[in-house]
């Protein structure tokens, strides 16, 4: 099930066609896992499918692939395997995400390097199977480093340095990457040979272990004289990969000959007074619309945000240090307050001396609605004529709220608005 | 860049078609881009298929709303008439259509109001023929390639040996061929295009 | 020759008369002592005698190659206040529903690294098997995980305050089963019989055991020890706390519960029933019941009556044990025949 490489007319590019899902299967194998446990949930389906054949098949061995009873499991599987000495990989998005939630911040306060994909994808209720990046998000404060993928070629990047970073650190790694649009998504995708991964991961190294030869206890009870303590310093070791992970980046790029990953990266930002800052797949939707607005006289920019935790303070006051505003492209929000990305933003640019920038928050694309060129070039143009609002959603469809009887100030009717909406959507597509 | 929608029904392989368009111009060594509307797996509900070739980096994973070609695999979609929104004023509609109600529709004119170019092609009788089961994605591929010109037959070919196993690929492949050859001839025989100014 | 001593109710035990190689695993000087001194736990705690009965004849049995993974709960509290351990063994403590899961992780990374002389342990209480540990102990069962699983059952969750579970047993009093409003503690028809749900995932080996019989119980873990795959031991350990009896009644109450009935001790393996420990000496269940204030309310105001009515249903829950498992020398079963059980 495999094209050839071919190397691109016109850029010299390399790589082959392939899914997403496929490709970070692929790059996580040759990262030599030794217990992949496996749950399965849509979208992320492709991914542990493709591990479970390349393990049968014996190119990836030694490896035990379990098939987990729930995505709790899949996570306490990993934190067993893991305190044994093994390299360890899950894959979950969403719902498995909060199953799994207890056992997230176990495996950090622990200090186990695990590393998991994660496809993002909208938390319900209602249900929704398509991407936004709530779920990730929604577990910021777990302990886990947080890397978000722009495009599928990041996303299989990402994953050694991932390992590397966890190893090193003693921090778990989630890889992000928006589900179905990149992980269903077949393009032409370089994945990483086993010898340059083996250049760059060598074998997982313990720093604990249960062994019978040397017995510890791990786990233990830690109460109110040592707990803040504890905390501190696993906050301190969050914060080293801020100088780790571009140094690990910058080394894999020059074994795999690509750019490196950063922390955060910006584009066309030279003179740009309005800033776009976002994470994720809609990025290169974005720096399309950018390239088109340039070319029409208009100073606007964007800056990619790759790691979210850490949170890179002084890379992002480094890149908007120019800019009169940012508007951030959130894929998710908190209800009831304000956007996720954009507090922090604020907060790391207010401390002295303050980089004044203006922030405003668009939310986007929640529950899979795409996001398209045609509604960024419209935010592009209200943006760089200072219309752009503190916090709105992108392109909320108000006919359809007040079709379905739901007045200006939001909800009138106490009650589910799912079937209320979705009853007044289908008589306007009727009558389209 | 050259933008594709496809539709069909889901269990036509329209996803399948849309990567195999992609493996295909990857291998002719350009960049491509396919991705599905997203859905839950379900035989029979609408499903469109996304393609984008060029010749640099694609960095855009919108849906395609533009289309230079739109590509109906099942013809029971011709009703919704969405189905060629978008498509630009020199575009191509390829539409898989049984012999039969191709010379009953006559010059097709109906078909695709918004298109410049009407390309019909019996697949389903091509892959009925040549695998047995009346899925038309390989056959498309073929027509595809005739119709466009976006990538060459040998590149589809190739695609679908990658993709299928071997005695599924062979068959398929001369689907694909038939389909290719049909509208090459038809080309020449000039009784099947259809010029329509929208 | 061998002579049989009877454990009669007080706590001889004979190992000074036995040869040596009958005498039992906590008999040996050179024992693991898997469990030391200086733990936390209640006077009179029968899950910390249970778990270092259970690891030392676990950690004989494996050469000392033994990983120890244990559940949230009294067991995990009381052996490890944080700087200090009282565990000699590798031990890992992760969640409260996860032990067998994080356990089958162990196993498989064992595995993965050619490390087969290493064998795991999995343990936790009753909440943490029963209840909330239910989905993972069923998953490491289904996938034939190379781990012994543990329960020690005190009927109750304990280290929180005494609060129901799905061990508990029909009329006890707990924290949310108090004897209110005519509401005579833990309600009749609830539970689960976890030993007849690990039956059915016929799995190589199950076993339940008690805290009573030391050698009962060391027999069990060396035959758990000698399977690969998923087995489960269930293991009875009175709690004086939360069973309100006296703490140097533990392992009478223990022994009190098999002989009445309540508290079966057989064998399976593969699903099939493999041993029943026949009763020596039956009690009625008023025996085993009366020395614990959980079930104070059945005896209270016996001048008036208490509720006969709910010891004789109790009764006739221990009757059916025995006639299920054929627990009096007058109802042996034919073992090679059974088939499936039904549990209450």
């Amino acid at each position: 099930m495999s094209t050839p490489e071919t190397t691109t007319r016109q850029t010299g590019s390399s790589g082959r066609a392939v899914e997403g899902s496929r490709a970070v299967a692929e790059t996580v194998a040759r990262c030599r896992p030794q217990v992949v446990p496996a749950y399965p949930i849509s979208p992320q389906t492709h991914i542990v499918e493709a591990l479970s054949a390349l393990v049968r098949r014996g190119e990836l061995a030694p490896c035990e692939y379990i098939n987990a009873e729930s995505e709790f499991g899949a996570m306490s599987l990993c934190i067993g395997a893991s305190a044994a000495g093994s390299r360890t990989y899950t894959a979950t998005s969403s719902q498995g995400l909060l199953f799994m939630a207890e056992a997230l911040y176990n495996a950090a306060g622990l200090g186990l390097p695990v590393v998991m994909t994660v496809a993002n994808r909208a938390l319900g209720a209602p249900i929704n199977i398509w991407n936004d990046q709530s779920d990730s998000l929604s577990q910021r404060d777990s302990g886990w480093i947080q890397l978000y993928a722009r495009d599928n070629q990041a996303a299989c990047d990402l994953h050694p340095i991932a390992f590397r970073l966890a190893e090193e650190l003693s921090v778990p790694v989630m890889v992000c990457m928006d589900g179905f649009v990149l992980t269903h998504a077949v393009e032409r995708i370089a994945v990483p040979d086993q010898e340059v991964v083996d250049a760059f991961l060598p074998a997982y190294r313990p720093q604990q272990i249960l062994d019978p030869d040397v017995p510890m206890s791990i786990g233990a009870m830690v109460g109110p004289e040592a707990f803040t303590e504890v905390r501190f310093l696993a906050d301190g070791r969050m914060r080293r990969a801020l100088l780790r992970m571009p140094e690990l980046a910058e080394r894999y790029a020059k074994l795999v000959g690509r750019p490196a990953e950063h922390l955060a990266r910006g584009y066309r930002l030279d003179g740009a007074r309005t800033v776009f800052l976002a994470m994720g797949s809609v990025l290169g939707t974005l720096e399309d619309v950018i390239d088109e607005a340039r070319t029409d006289g208009l100073a606007v920019g964007a800056v990619e945000l790759t790691c979210f935790r850490p949170f890179p303070v002084q890379r992002l006051r480094t890149l908007l240090a120019g800019a009169e505003q940012v508007i951030v492209l959130e894929r998710a929000f908190s209800a009831g307050a304000a956007g996720i990305i954009t507090p922090e933003l604020v907060a790391a640019l207010v401390d002295p001396p303050a980089v004044p920038v203006r922030c405003s928050t668009v939310v986007a694309g929640l529950g899979g609605r795409p996001i398209t060129k045609k509604a960024l070039r419209m935010l592009v143009r209200d943006a760089a004529a200072s219309r752009a609002a503190r916090f709105s959603f992108l392109g909320l469809d108000r006919d359809l709220l007040s079709r379905a009887g739901y007045g200006r100030a939001s909800d009138d009717a106490p009650g589910s608005t799912a079937e209320r909406l979705l009853a007044r959507l289908h008589t306007r597509e009727e009558s389209r | 860049m050259y933008q594709i929608r496809l539709h069909g029904r889901g269990g036509q392989g329209v996803v399948t078609a849309a990567e195999l368009v992609a493996w295909a111009a990857i291998a002719d060594g350009r960049y491509a881009l396919a991705f599905p509307s997203f859905g839950s797996e379900r035989t029979g509900a609408p499903v469109e298929g996304y393609c984008r070739i060029d010749d640099k980096p694609i960095r855009s994973r919108e849906p395609v709303t533009e289309p230079d070609l739109v590509v109906v695999l099942d013809p029971t979609l011709l009703g919704q008439r969405f189905v060629f929104n978008g498509i630009k004023s020199d575009g191509t509609a390829l539409i898989n259509l049984p012999v039969a109600a191709s010379s009953a529709t006559g010059t097709g004119t109906g078909l695709a109001p918004r298109a410049a170019h009407v390309r019909t092609v019996p697949a389903t009788e091509f892959a009925r023929q040549r695998t047995g089961r009346p899925l038309p994605n390989a056959a498309m591929l073929g027509a595809v390639a005739a119709a466009t010109g976006i990538v060459p037959l040998a590149a589809v070919r190739d695609a679908i040996a990658a993709r299928f196993p071997r005695t599924i690929a062979e068959a398929n492949a001369a689907a694909a061929t038939d389909a290719f050859e049909y509208l090459r001839f038809a080309a020449h025989a000039a009784s099947e295009v259809h010029r329509v100014h929208t | 020759m061998s002579v049989k001593f009877y454990q009669v109710g007080s706590l001889a035990v004979g190992n000074r008369l036995l040869p040596q190689e009958e005498r039992a695993g906590q008999a040996d000087p050179e024992r693991a002592n898997s469990l030391i001194s200086g733990h936390r736990a209640c006077q009179g705690c029968g899950e910390v005698l249970g778990a270092r009965y259970v690891l030392d004849t676990a950690m004989r049995a494996t050469g000392g190659k033994l990983v120890a993974v244990n559940a949230t709960g009294c067991l995990e509290v009381v052996s490890t206040p944080f700087p200090e351990s009282a565990w000699r063994v590798p031990w890992l403590h992760s969640l409260f529903g996860n032990a067998p899961a994080v356990a089958s992780g162990v196993a498989a990374a064992l595995k993965a690294q050619g490390r087969t002389d290493i064998r795991v342990l999995g343990q936790a209480g009753d909440g943490g098997t029963v209840d909330i540990g239910l989905g993972a102990l069923s998953g490491m069962f289904e996938r034939d995980d190379d781990v012994l699983f543990v329960c020690y059952d005190n009927q109750a969750y304990m280290n929180t305050g005494v609060q129901r579970s799905g061990a508990t047993p029909p009329a006890a009093r707990t924290a949310t089963t108090p004897v209110v409003a005519g509401q005579p503690g833990n309600r009749f028809g609830q539970g689960k019989d976890v030993p007849a749900i690990a039956m059915a995932h016929r799995i190589p080996y199950v076993a339940t055991a008690t805290v009573a019989d030391l050698r009962d119980l060391e027999a069990k873990v060396e035959r758990a020890m000698l399977f690969t795959g998923a087995r489960y031991l269930h293991v009875l350990v009175p709690c004086p706390l939360g069973w309100g009896s006296a703490s140097s009644q533990t392992i009478r109450l223990a022994r009190l519960a098999t002989e009445s009935g309540l508290f079966p001790l057989f064998e399976a393996e593969y699903g099939e029933l493999t041993s029943a420990t026949p009763i020596r000496h039956r009690v009625p269940v008023d025996e085993y019941l009366r020395p614990q204030t959980r079930y104070a309310h059945l005896f209270a105001h016996e001048e008036k009556g208490g509720r006969p009515d709910l010891i004789a249903r109790i009764q006739e829950q221990a009757d059916r044990n025995i006639r299920t498992y054929g627990l009096l020398a007058a109802t042996m079963p034919d073992l090679a025949q059974h088939s499936e059980r039904s549990h209450e």
